[in-house]
């Protein structure tokens, strides 16, 4: 159970009549690259929804680092080591990028509710923040509201947001999308950078970013895992190659 | 950034210089004394700037949007009256100057138990939770007679004669004093509070509730504990009102005061930190100078607000902050003519709106007071065409002058922001 960081069984979601997710059963090992695609609608953000606690399931149960977290908040998921990015850019607009920063670093240093603590007395958690911001390459843009910022650099503060508090476990809802090509090189760069040493779970429908960063590939049709393994093995796959890399080549 | 700030820090500090010698300047000789009606206007600014700032706690840093705010002021006061008539009675050994700190506990107690329910929700939700909170309050205050004394409301005597410094708190310039220490005492406080970990989080959920989750923390409890805080606050500024007046109403808790702290903290600026001590000077200005001079002031209140919110969402704080980048570049002077030429037909504009404000409210409450309009020295009748006439012609073609004025200055005042800096934001 150890070496296993995240673990669904039988995960099922259904809205109303729409079965969307359906009994997914799947074992990501720890420090591994994990990326789970498939078509639209497939249910790969429904997913993530579901393992960072935003939506409920309707039934199956997922573990954390062998403790069950299905029905938790995402709060409390969060504070067990798991943290998540999303598809559309979710960043405080009117704080600086340095206070985004901070602000997501704020609990994991234990500083909970405090309305006592000083912020700007608190040598290591500024230097902390600082030392971040140089490594998402945000130093220059330091005190500007994080709303005021160009799209690639609130992909990367998003980024920098997730793993910002040490979670072992990250899920990135689609790191690069909407991204030039250079910007989603540098993207895949910062990606392979901070999560050294992460347990990493990504959907993305770059399959250029996909081949590079990943060591297991998961393909999810309409809710269901039609195939999981290295990525050689995948894009070998019949099932695969008709469900999803054949329709893209149609 | 830094000598914005000290310059910022020294203009605090002079209003503070202006708020201490304002009684002195308005030093009657024939008695001996500061002017009454100045003392208890620059009190009652004291009480209403902790009140907007502790709303702006919730509206302008957390984003949530209550309509209960008078709930822990009223609570705050009623609390204090209580308090005061122990004390009174030797039952409470306290000096008074330690007797805001009672009310703002008692603030913060009540909003504990209220702010459990309210903030289980935010947004629309969490408003009308606070708006039948308010309701359910006022309800409360005529029904329990026992602690809010009904209509008449309860009273007590602020001389205890027991004080930190030797003060009776006869004189109310000495009460001016106390309200004053507590104003800058809760304003540093609520300064403070924005620069912890709990200010920023309330910022952030302001800005994206959800994505405070997946940081770690649960936006309820956030809001929740802010709200106590501001509860807190909001009870401060009522036990200064309670030692003021000596007695304390329904009107301490109910509805439109709750209001005049959304006005206060929206018309200042919510943004800001210091914008809701703007709001809470100028509304106190306008309640008690101009309510003096007319019978439609709060029409007036209605109609600075509407235009605020929809031309400067900002608040005054706002339109302040707007021409920092200008004027740091030295250029406000070139905006001093635009602004000559649209204060002009503003002006006309805004009298003819004033002129048949005033004519309609003269016809109606005016005549029933038995009162006449004296323009000039001249007495107006508000019967005849020709005032409503002049004042319609003033407002139209004010109105319609002022608009050409107002694109030729936003044009002005866009080559200035391109200059600056392109794609600057003004927000």
């Amino acid at each position: 159970m150890t070496e296993t960081a995240l673990s669904l069984r039988n995960v099922s979601k259904a809205f109303g009549n729409m079965q969307i997710i359906r009994s997914v059963t799947l074992d990501i090992k720890k420090g591994e690259r994990h990326a789970i695609i498939g078509p639209n609608g497939a249910g790969k953000t429904t997913l993530f929804n579901l393992i960072s606690g935003r939506f409920r399931l309707s039934s199956g149960e997922i573990l954390l680092n062998g403790a069950r977290v299905d029905g938790m908040p995402p709060h409390k998921i969060n504070r067990m080591g798991l943290s998540r990015s999303f598809q559309i850019t979710s960043i405080f607009h009117r704080l600086s990028v340095f206070e985004n920063l901070r602000c997501a670093l704020l609990w994991s240093l234990g500083y909970r509710y405090s309305f006592w603590t000083p912020l700007w007395r608190q040598r290591e958690l500024n230097a902390t923040t600082n030392s971040m911001l140089d490594e998402l390459g945000l130093g220059s843009r330091r005190d500007t509201p994080a709303g005021l910022l160009s799209y690639a650099d609130q992909r990367a503060l998003e980024i920098g947001m997730t793993i910002a508090g040490g979670a072992s476990v990250i899920l990135l809802d689609e790191p690069t999308a909407g991204m030039s090509n250079t910007e989603t090189d540098n993207a895949v760069e910062l990606i392979r950078r901070v999560s050294t040493g992460k347990t990493l779970v990504m959907v993305e429908h770059d399959m250029k970013v996909v081949f590079d960063l990943a060591d297991v590939i998961t393909v999810l049709v309409y809710g269901q895992v039609i195939a999981s393994g290295p990525p050689a093995a995948v894009r070998a796959n019949p099932a695969v190659q008709e469900a999803y890399l054949g329709a893209l080549a149609a | 950034m830094k000598k914005g700030r000290s310059v910022q820090a020294w203009i605090w500090i002079a209003a503070l210089v202006v708020a201490i010698a304002m009684p002195w300047v308005f030093y009657n000789y024939h008695t001996g004394r500061q002017s009454g009606f100045v003392v208890s206007m620059l009190s009652q600014m004291g009480m209403m700037t902790i009140l907007a700032l502790s709303y702006n706690m919730l509206l302008g840093q957390a984003g949530l949007f209550s309509l209960c705010h008078a709930t822990f002021f009223g609570i705050g006061g009623y609390a204090t009256i209580h308090f005061l008539n122990f004390a009174g009675d030797g039952a409470l050994p306290l000096p008074l100057e330690l007797f805001p700190l009672l009310a703002g506990l008692a603030g913060c107690a009540l909003a504990l138990v209220f702010g459990y329910m309210a903030t289980k929700q935010r947004a629309t939700a969490f408003a009308m939770i606070t708006l039948g909170i308010g309701e359910l309050m006022t309800t409360a205050a005529l029904m329990f007679h026992h602690f809010f004394g009904g209509e008449g409301g309860v009273n007590s005597n602020r001389m205890i004669g027991h004080s930190l410094f030797g003060f009776k708190y006869g004189p109310s310039i000495q009460v001016y004093y106390l309200i004053l220490a507590w104003t800058v005492i809760s304003a540093l406080l609520m300064l403070y509070l924005t620069r912890t970990p709990l200010g920023r989080m309330a910022n952030a959920s302001r800005d994206n509730f959800e994505r405070v989750q997946f940081v770690g923390y649960d936006p309820r409890m956030v809001r929740f504990l802010q709200f106590a805080l501001s509860g807190f606050f909001a009870g401060v500024g009522g036990g200064l009102y309670a030692i003021t007046y000596e007695i304390v109403t329904f009107d301490a808790l109910a509805a439109p005061l709750s209001a005049n702290a959304l006005l206060m903290a929206y018309i200042g600026g919510t943004s800001a930190f210091g914008g809701p001590i703007l709001g809470a000077i100028l509304i106190t200005l306008l309640q008690s100078g101009v309510s003096l001079m007319s019978n439609s002031w709060l029409v007036y209140v209605g109609v600075l607000f509407i235009t605020m919110v929809i031309f400067a969402p900002n608040g005054l704080m706002g339109l302040i902050a707007a021409h920092g980048p200008i004027v740091s570049a030295g250029r406000f002077g070139r905006l001093l003519v635009p602004y000559a030429r649209v204060l002009v037909p503003g002006l006309i504009m805004v009298l003819g709106f004033v002129g048949l404000v005033e004519l309609a409210s003269f016809l109606t409450i005016g005549a029933a007071q038995g009162k006449t309009l004296v323009l000039f020295g001249k007495p107006i009748d508000e019967h005849a065409a020709l005032p409503w006439l002049s004042a319609g012609l003033c407002l139209i073609a004010g109105g319609f002058w002022f608009s050409l004025e107002a694109r030729a200055f936003r044009k002005v005042w866009d080559a200035i922001m391109t200059e600056l800096k392109p794609g600057r934001s003004v927000a």
